[in-house]
């Protein structure tokens, strides 16, 4: 099968792209970052995937699959050119698939769609608004391109759609928002509060996606692995720091003494969890996850230590 | 963040190792209840629960020992004082012991270490999906149907019954759950409030502050009872009128009343009112 996977450059996409290959597809790239050392057999398009030369790619090799990555992560700061990234190359995306003949396309949304906040369950369904947007509008665009993926459901019948809300990742190569986080000696905590971090291992979001790849499923998923953990856990079980600072300063230590800077909105992200059922998935697919939560911290650590020197 | 610890009470351990959770290698279940949180806790309660208030465990026999449950019962004492109790009574009188788990006001989330310590000991944000999800994982859940009304009770209204929420009914019949009504007594003789001061309690974000002859809401050593009585079940799905919800939601009430009344009348040395007095 001919799979084309916009947003492939990144250490998740290549590791995609290793498997898709291995199971005999043919895979073909689309990104706007040079994709260094691609596998064997990848044909890449180093274009964005917003300008014409991208559907030019759609045009010539028809694919039959489109797994579409090119979101960009949200805890962390971006730049304000990042944030149309997601809703625009959704549409472009979505509108090429339909002219040109796509029979299923995979969007790879987060989990933190559903956002954050005091009142909200654990284990979010599918159902559920996303809520938390008002504190937090640099996820609006990623909830924006969530909901435009969902409606593809009905707007193009051509096609498959799944739409998958994936938790955080977890693994040796470091990819991803939670990962990112974890990054430093020192890991700022809120004063308080610590909440429930949902993560899956990084082969378990390949493997997540090429069984979607295989089964297309129509609809909207969560995808999750094990359980969540406490993000003290975490911390502890990936050899760093604890630093608790109370609420009201937090915001100003940002970015200062090696802590992390994150943007303001994504506080509510450190103090309340988002965690989610994927058992609809689970009976869509017969996804089983393979690494477990521990291993997952475990791997991370050994792959990242503790950068030494400070703390 | 790490928590003051104590060296946990041998029988505590005991008991929580014979807890039937689905823990993790850390000792954490999916809904973040922590192993070592619950030792910590149970032995810091331990002292409150067998000597403070000495508290008695009656009629355990109705508890189920397992599945899917809620304990429902009165309020009263300025704050959850009789939840807590019931938690312990839980925990160190049924065998296996079991942990009941309370659904926390929505405000408690919001403030730092409370939001912290409720979701390691289990007691989540009181949403109906919290609620469901739990009930459908066979847990047990602790429901006070007069929410902060029933905790803002004075002390002479301290065996009164406020009105009752209809949620925890429409919940039991959807999830076809078994009610088992609890009497708490001589929680508002633990802490006798006179006042409540609502306006410095929305100051530091809680709904109100009890105001007790000696100012703060310290509980005295009271004797604290509980006794639950035989499961009711009701036939439905949850979907039914007020009506129909708010007869089942009565008989519940009036199984507490009468609960709390026979309590009473033995606490004071009165001899029982004669069994069909209805």
């Amino acid at each position: 099968m001919k799979v084309l996977v916009p947003g492939i450059a990144g250490r998740l996409g290549r590791m995609l792209a290793e498997s898709l290959i291995a199971k005999g597809h043919d895979v073909i790239g689309i990104d706007r970052r040079p994709f260094r050392d691609a596998p064997e057999g990848v044909e890449m398009h180093e274009v964005d995937i917003r300008k014409r030369a991208a559907e030019d790619v759609f045009r010539r090799v028809r694919p039959e699959a489109v797994i579409h990555m090119a979101t960009v992560t949200h805890l962390m700061q971006q730049s304000e050119d990042q944030y149309r990234i997601n809703l625009g190359g959704t549409r472009a995306v979505f509108e090429h698939s339909a002219s040109y003949g796509v029979e299923h396309v995979v969007f790879v949304g987060r989990h933190t769609y559903y956002g954050a906040a005091a009142d909200s369950p654990l284990f979010h369904i599918e159902d559920e608004p996303p809520i938390g947007l008002g504190s937090f509008p640099e996820l609006a665009d990623l909830v924006a391109a969530d909901l435009y993926a969902g409606s593809a459901i009905w707007r193009y019948p051509s096609f498959t759609t799944s739409v998958l809300r994936m938790v955080y990742t977890l693994g040796p190569t470091g990819h991803g928002t939670f990962a990112t986080f974890l990054r430093g000696a020192r890991v700022p905590t809120i004063l308080g509060y610590d909440p429930l971090f949902h993560f899956m291992h990084e082969e378990d979001v390949v493997a997540a996606l090429a069984t979607t790849l295989a089964t297309r499923p129509r609809g909207v998923f969560n995808v999750a692995g094990p359980q969540p953990v406490p993000l003290s856990v975490v911390i502890r079980e990936t050899g760093r720091s604890n630093v608790p600072i109370p609420g009201p300063i937090f915001a100003t230590a940002l970015g200062r003494f090696g802590l992390p800077k994150l943007s303001r909105g994504a506080l509510d992200h450190i103090r309340y969890p988002v965690t989610v059922d994927g058992s609809a998935f689970v009976k869509a697919t017969k996804f089983a996850y393979a690494v477990d939560e521990k291993q997952a911290m475990r791997e991370y650590r050994d792959a990242f230590p503790r950068p030494s020197g400070a703390g | 963040m790490r928590l003051p610890r104590l060296p946990i009470d041998r029988e505590v351990r005991d008991r929580i190792d014979r807890v039937e959770l689905p823990w993790n290698e850390y000792g954490i279940d999916p809904y973040g209840i922590a192993k070592e949180a619950l030792a910590q806790y149970h032995t810091a309660m331990k002292f409150f629960f067998r000597h403070y208030f000495s508290v008695e465990s009656h009629g355990l026999e109705n508890v189920p020992e397992r599945g899917r449950c809620m304990l429902v019962g009165n309020h009263s004492g300025g704050f959850a004082l009789d939840g807590m109790m019931v938690i312990e009574s839980m925990f160190f009188d049924m065998e296996p012991p079991r942990v009941a788990q309370a659904m926390a006001e929505k405000f408690l989330n919001k403030v730092p270490f409370a939001s912290q310590i409720s979701s390691r000991l289990g007691n989540l944000t009181g949403l109906p999906e919290h609620a469901e999800r739990l009930l459908s994982e066979e847990r047990m859940l602790m429901v006070f149907p007069e929410g902060t009304r029933g905790t803002a009770k004075l002390f002479k209204e301290r065996y009164s019954l406020v009105q009752f929420g209809t949620g925890f009914m429409r919940l039991a019949m959807k999830m076809k759950t078994p009610v088992i009504p609890f009497a708490f007594m001589g929680g508002g003789e633990a802490v006798p409030t006179i006042s409540n001061a609502v306006s410095i309690g929305k100051l530091i974000g809680v709904p109100y502050i009890p105001i007790t002859p000696w100012l703060f809401a310290l509980p005295i050593p009271a004797k604290l009872e509980v006794e639950y009585s035989e499961p009711m079940f009701f036939e439905g799905n949850g979907n039914e009128d007020d009506d129909v919800i708010g007869d089942n939601v009565a008989q519940v009430k009036d199984r507490i009343a009468t609960l709390i009344e026979k309590n009473r009348r033995r606490r004071k040395g009165l001899p029982a009112l004669p069994e069909a007095s209805k």
